[in-house]
């Protein structure tokens, strides 16, 4: 078992040999590397984004805030307790919470400073609503009715709406990061072949030789496809650890911020999962792009 | 012999073969022989005549621009690529200028072709030191090409052509740049293996050398035609080995 290891170990050194030069000596290693630390980072940005997005509109989906603007401080008390009696009983609404005024004052206490908290401010009181799944417009239309029928001042609007633009914006840098993906596995891609094609040319008489000696395609191309994926291999893994660094440290940067939005900003298992798999995808591409380019080079030879 | 007896032992079989590069005149024209299994040939001819250009037709590095060439029995100029590789480990080369792997040792060097046809490296050290020290090169088994001589860069790469008992061993002036002692050992190394049964062919200018060999034929080239007076490699020599 162990002789069989070392014969083998033995026949790896000696085709090693065949083609000199040494672990991370050219450029092509950290061209993979800065590849792949773009693609990760590029991947990374669309997998969080396409999360936050799918996280928001899960969360806004079936919620909506109900205003009672009036400008008396007693009155409008009364009318949210008349509100929020009305929206627990209606069958759309599976719970509806009054937003506490001193949180609503804290809230608006960078734009409007001490007097946010003044009873003369008339800020309107809020109740949160969350609806019963399914068929959120229809709902809100019928409870924007119900509230007409209490009082013309009562406004529902869905949470949906504030957002919407935003989670646009959010699902079109998602699809940019995507496209950037794309365009990086090309230039890697390409990269490849120009690689593969310098080795095959600065090493045509190693090849013409090892062709009259018997050798066949399949057999020197291995020794490319080896060598360029052992070097993709040492690109891909550097350029995955600074990208997860950096990622590590953006994301620490984003939950200091302590901003609920930006926070949804985060790659889940399954996301790491995938970004894992990026060197292993770099790699394929790269053995298969090299034994596709030196095979089309040697199948014009005799 | 018939003409049918000739072609039932022919290793090579040469038919009206022309090689014409580009769109220049043919450096061969009309070269039609057949080489006998186990025989041992000589081709001389003046600088240019295309001695070259034939052993490469030979040893499949190039294919002819017209005619025929049987090697093994099997039209080789119709032959897929796919296939040439199996011919070309059944021929062993020793090429004018050596074409030894610069960055490999003499040792990896001598051991390309048996690595070539998947031999486990266990398997390799033995023939391969063998072969070292049989060309006198046992003590120099990991020099690289650049620091040997000239005399001991053709030694590696008569090593090389031989280790792999091929069936035809071509060599292009092997003893062109070796001293006469060491031009007999080769010749006689490449005696012993032709009483194997290797076919041999050599492209040499040295008359003294070819005298050397007895039994030997001798295959001479002018202007890119095979000049054969006497007709006798047109059909194969008897085998030395059913000598």
């Amino acid at each position: 078992m162990s002789s069989s290891r070392a014969s083998r170990r033995a026949a790896a050194a000696a085709r090693h040999r065949l083609l000199p030069g040494g672990r991370l000596a050219g450029p092509m290693p950290w061209i993979i590397a800065i590849m792949m630390f773009l693609t990760v980072l590029s991947a990374a940005a669309g997998l969080a984004l396409g999360a936050a997005v799918q996280a928001m509109s899960a969360d806004l989906a079936g919620r909506a805030s109900v205003q009672v603007v009036e400008a008396d401080a007693a009155v409008r008390d009364q009318l949210a307790a008349r509100t929020l009696q009305a929206l627990r009983q209606a069958s759309e609404v599976r719970a509806a919470t009054p937003v506490d005024p001193a949180a609503l004052a804290d809230q608006l206490r960078p734009w409007l400073g001490e007097d946010a908290a003044s009873a003369d401010l008339p800020v309107p009181a809020l109740i949160d609503v969350t609806l019963t799944p399914g068929a959120t417009e229809a709902k809100v239309d019928r409870l924007r009715r119900l509230l007409g029928s209490i009082a013309p001042s009562l406004r529902i609007e869905p949470h949906a709406a504030f957002l919407l633009p935003l989670a646009g914006l959010l699902t079109a840098l998602g699809w940019l990061a995507v496209g950037v993906v794309v365009l990086m596995t090309v230039a890697t891609g390409a990269v490849v072949v120009l690689a593969a094609r310098a080795a095959h040319d600065s090493h045509r008489g190693t090849i013409d030789v090892l062709h009259l000696m018997g050798s066949t395609d399949v057999q020197i191309a291995r020794l490319f496809q080896w060598r360029i994926g052992l070097d993709a291999l040492l690109g891909g893994v550097l350029g995955f650890a600074f990208a997860v660094a950096t990622l590590l440290v953006i994301g620490l940067r984003l939950d200091a911020t302590g901003s609920d939005l930006l926070g949804a900003v985060a790659l889940d298992g399954t996301g790491w999962a995938l970004l894992a798999l990026l060197p292993v995808a770099g790699v394929l591409l790269a053995v298969i792009t090299a034994r596709w380019t030196v095979l089309r080079a040697l199948g014009r030879a005799l | 012999m018939t003409r049918h007896q000739s072609d039932m032992t022919a290793i090579v079989q040469f038919e009206n073969v022309g090689l014409r590069y580009g769109l220049d005149s043919e450096t061969l024209s009309d070269v039609s022989f057949s080489l006998a299994a186990g025989g041992f040939y000589f081709l001389t001819g003046a600088s240019g005549a295309g001695k070259t250009s034939l052993l490469k037709l030979l040893y499949l590095a190039q294919r002819p621009s017209r005619g025929v060439i049987r090697l093994f029995g099997e039209d080789v100029v119709t032959l897929p690529r796919t296939r040439l590789p199996g011919f070309r480990r059944r021929i062993g080369v020793v090429f004018q200028d050596f074409r030894l792997v610069p960055h490999l040792s003499a040792y990896d060097n001598i051991a390309l072709p048996l690595r070539v046809a998947g031999m486990e490296e266990k398997e390799i050290d033995a023939p391969v030191a063998e072969m070292l020290s049989w060309v006198g090169l046992g003590d120099r088994g990991q020099a690289r090409p650049a620091t040997l001589s000239g005399g001991e860069q053709q030694r590696v790469a008569i090593a090389r052509a031989v280790i792999g008992r091929p069936e035809i061993l071509v060599a292009d002036e092997p003893t062109g740049n070796v001293d006469a002692d060491m031009a007999r050992r080769l010749l006689t190394l490449f005696e012993a293996l032709n009483r194997l049964g290797t076919t041999i062919v050599v492209a040499t200018h040295d008359l003294p050398l070819m005298s050397q060999v007895t039994g030997a034929q001798m295959m001479r080239l002018d202007k890119g035609r095979l000049a054969d007076p006497t007709g006798s490699l047109r059909y194969p020599a008897r085998s030395r080995q059913a000598e």
